[in-house]
């Protein structure tokens, strides 16, 4: 089985703060990490590598420094790193991101694709979708559990309401949910060998597309401001019973013409 | 002159640290509390290669080195020192010497079980009359045959119990003092060795501390480790590298507590400010904070020296006497700059303290430092 697992560095959102004034963020020593989706989508690969044998290959778009999250992604336990790189590609929005990264797969075989289901940075939860429309694969989103049975994939989807239990065959584009699949930790050897093992670095000449489909060029948004939530008002505690509260809450609500 | 670390142990203190917040630092309250060997962990941790860092390759080792073996020490005992002491005896005290002085037979048979996790080790040196004076040795092997016979016992044994590999300093010639001393591998369960008495300690209570007893136990000649004599070369040469391992522990539990204490003094508020708001408070913290960088240049720099196959003897003496000290300055100032819940186990820093002391006692206490160190400084 060959599996593809598209990765992204993106600055810890834990620890991160915003300007206030510019309302854009600080990055200044705030860590890079692997995207915790894109990690878990690495950990569902790894646990297919490990009951049924698959080749398993990260690659990621980004800066020169992104080569950080394919070492540890080695040291994990994939087989091979590729580093999509470029000036080509900055300022890439979804749209653009998703053909690029999709022009890129074609260079690769393939019977499973997976992607995390949205980044830490943007939480659009639009490039893996994308990728599966570009390639014209099947896709299946939002997945917290996986089966390989008789050359198929049995798919646990989580819903607002639920689960879906899927079943579809490869080639196929799955998203992932950290909460699905949790990370391995990387293992000692594997991080001793990690700088050791090359990572392919490609650039715009692996991506057959004209130059207006790629970064900044091709992409159909456009960033207008962005800006912090302001403090809401301090809330109100009523300390009462379940049935005042019932009243409290229902004549609030209709105080705000919401019932 | 390059005092950053390679990316590779970068990658491994990335590592290492979320293992130790998110696997360890949970339970270590409670392994404190109930004097558990937290067995979940070891099991974790051998998974993932740590119990053979630095151990080659062909031996089933991760290829690692002194440094990250030292950052795992290290990271694990800023938030768990029992953790971090059961890493460092396995690793140092008995793995190392196996390596070091084994044969090709004995490293074969030992370091990849060792180096998995699947064995977990000891080393057995300190005796009721022999602690610091090594040639006190009671613990007697006498050759039978194709056999060697030993009879005594050993007292206060990291990792004792869980373990299965004891590597054990026996006299054989009295008559020649320290040349008389000879190191033997001994399994657990051979017939006539047994497990004693359980220390209830102050600190690093979840790792197991116990006796060693030997009664008429008969070891085949091929488990002599190093030559007839040699024992007391294996057991300094092995304390070496076991001093970098407590270094490491005494720099996590003293980076542990003033990681606590910039934490409580930043939320504390006193007199309408947070307590960290005060000179005194920042004065101390930055003395506090230059001790533990000075330490953990000079472990540190053990462990490079170590790698370098460069002597190390008096640099790891250095390293550990300076480490332990700071230890207990930091915590015993964390408690006292955390005030009455300090005191109190709802905060890790009275654990910390008392885990601190036996960083200035074990695998040579600060005064056997000081005669290492002195010991170079006036050959």
């Amino acid at each position: 089985m060959k599996i593809v697992v598209c990765i992204k560095q993106v600055p810890d959102t834990t620890v991160i703060k915003i300007n206030p004034v510019t309302g854009t963020l600080i990055r200044d020593g705030v860590p890079s990490i692997m995207n915790p989706d894109d990690k878990g989508g690495l950990e569902m690969a790894l646990q297919l590598k490990d009951q049924y044998g698959a080749h398993v290959t990260v690659i990621t778009m980004g800066p020169p420094q992104a080569d950080a999250i394919l070492r540890e992604a080695y040291a994990m336990g994939a087989d091979e790193a590729i580093l999509l790189t470029g000036r080509e590609f900055g300022g890439a929005d979804t749209l653009a991101t998703s053909h690029t990264i999709a022009a890129a797969l074609k260079n690769l075989e393939y019977d499973l694709i997976i992607a995390g289901r949205q980044a830490l940075d943007g939480d659009t939860a639009q490039v893996g979708p994308q990728i599966a429309e570009h390639l014209g694969l099947p896709q299946i989103s939002y997945v917290a559990g996986l089966e390989y049975k008789d050359g198929k994939f049995i798919v646990k989807k989580e819903t607002e309401e639920g689960y879906q239990m899927l079943e579809v065959a490869g080639p196929v584009l799955l998203t992932a949910l950290a909460s699905g699949f949790k990370a391995r930790y990387m293992n000692v050897a594997g991080i001793v060998d990690a700088f050791d093992k090359p990572v392919a670095v490609w650039g715009v000449d692996k991506v057959n597309l004209p130059l207006e489909m790629l970064g900044l060029k091709g992409s159909g948004t456009r960033v207008y401001k962005s800006f912090t939530k302001g403090v809401k008002a301090a809330g109100e505690v009523h300390e009462v019973d379940a049935e005042q509260a019932v009243g409290l809450i229902v004549s609030k609500l209709k105080e705000k013409f919401i019932i | 002159m390059n005092f950053g670390l390679t990316k590779s142990q970068q990658l491994f203190q990335q590592m290492i640290r979320e293992f130790a917040e998110k696997e360890v630092k949970p339970l270590a309250a409670e392994v404190d509390d109930t004097e558990r060997f937290p067995m979940e962990t070891v099991e974790k941790m051998a998974k993932l290669g740590l119990f053979g860092i630095y151990i080659p390759k062909n031996y089933g080792g991760a290829g690692g080195d002194h440094i990250m073996y030292s950052i795992a020490v290290e990271e694990l005992s800023r938030v768990c020192a029992t953790t971090g002491v059961i890493l460092s005896a396995h690793t140092s005290l008995c793995m190392s010497p196996i390596w070091e002085f084994g044969t090709e037979e004995q490293k074969q048979k030992y370091l990849p079980k060792l180096a998995s996790g699947e064995w977990i080790g000891a080393f057995g040196l300190t005796e009721p009359n022999a602690g610091t004076d090594a040639a006190g040795q009671q613990t007697t092997a006498v050759e039978d045959g194709d056999d060697y016979i030993i009879n005594g016992s050993k007292i206060f044994i990291t990792n004792a119990g869980p373990a299965h590999v004891y590597v054990v300093a026996t006299m054989t010639d009295k008559s020649l003092g320290n040349k008389g001393i000879t190191t033997f591998i001994v399994e657990a369960g051979t017939p006539g060795f047994s497990i004693g008495k359980k220390e209830h300690k102050l600190g690093i209570r979840g790792s197991a501390t116990c006796e060693l007893i030997f009664e008429n136990c008969r070891v085949p000649k091929t488990n002599m480790l190093g030559k007839m004599g040699e024992g007391f070369k294996v057991a300094m040469k092995t304390l070496d590298g076991g001093r970098i391992g407590i270094a490491s522990q005494a720099l996590g539990i003293a980076q542990g507590a003033m990681d606590e204490t910039v934490k409580y003094t930043k939320e504390r508020k006193q007199f309408g400010r947070s307590i960290s708001a005060f000179q005194n408070t920042q004065f101390q913290m930055a003395d506090l904070e230059t001790k533990v960088q000075a330490a953990r240049l000079l472990v540190r720099q053990a462990a490079w020296k170590q790698d370098q196959h460069m002597p190390f003897s008096a640099d790891a003496a250095m390293g550990k006497l300076f480490a332990a000290e700071t230890a207990m300055e930091v915590t015993t100032k964390a408690v006292q700059f955390h005030g009455g819940y300090g005191y109190t186990r709802e905060y890790p820093v009275e654990r910390m303290m008392r885990d601190a002391k036996i960083t200035e006692i074990y695998e040579g206490t600060s005064e056997v430092q000081r005669m290492v160190i002195a010991a170079k400084l006036f050959k």
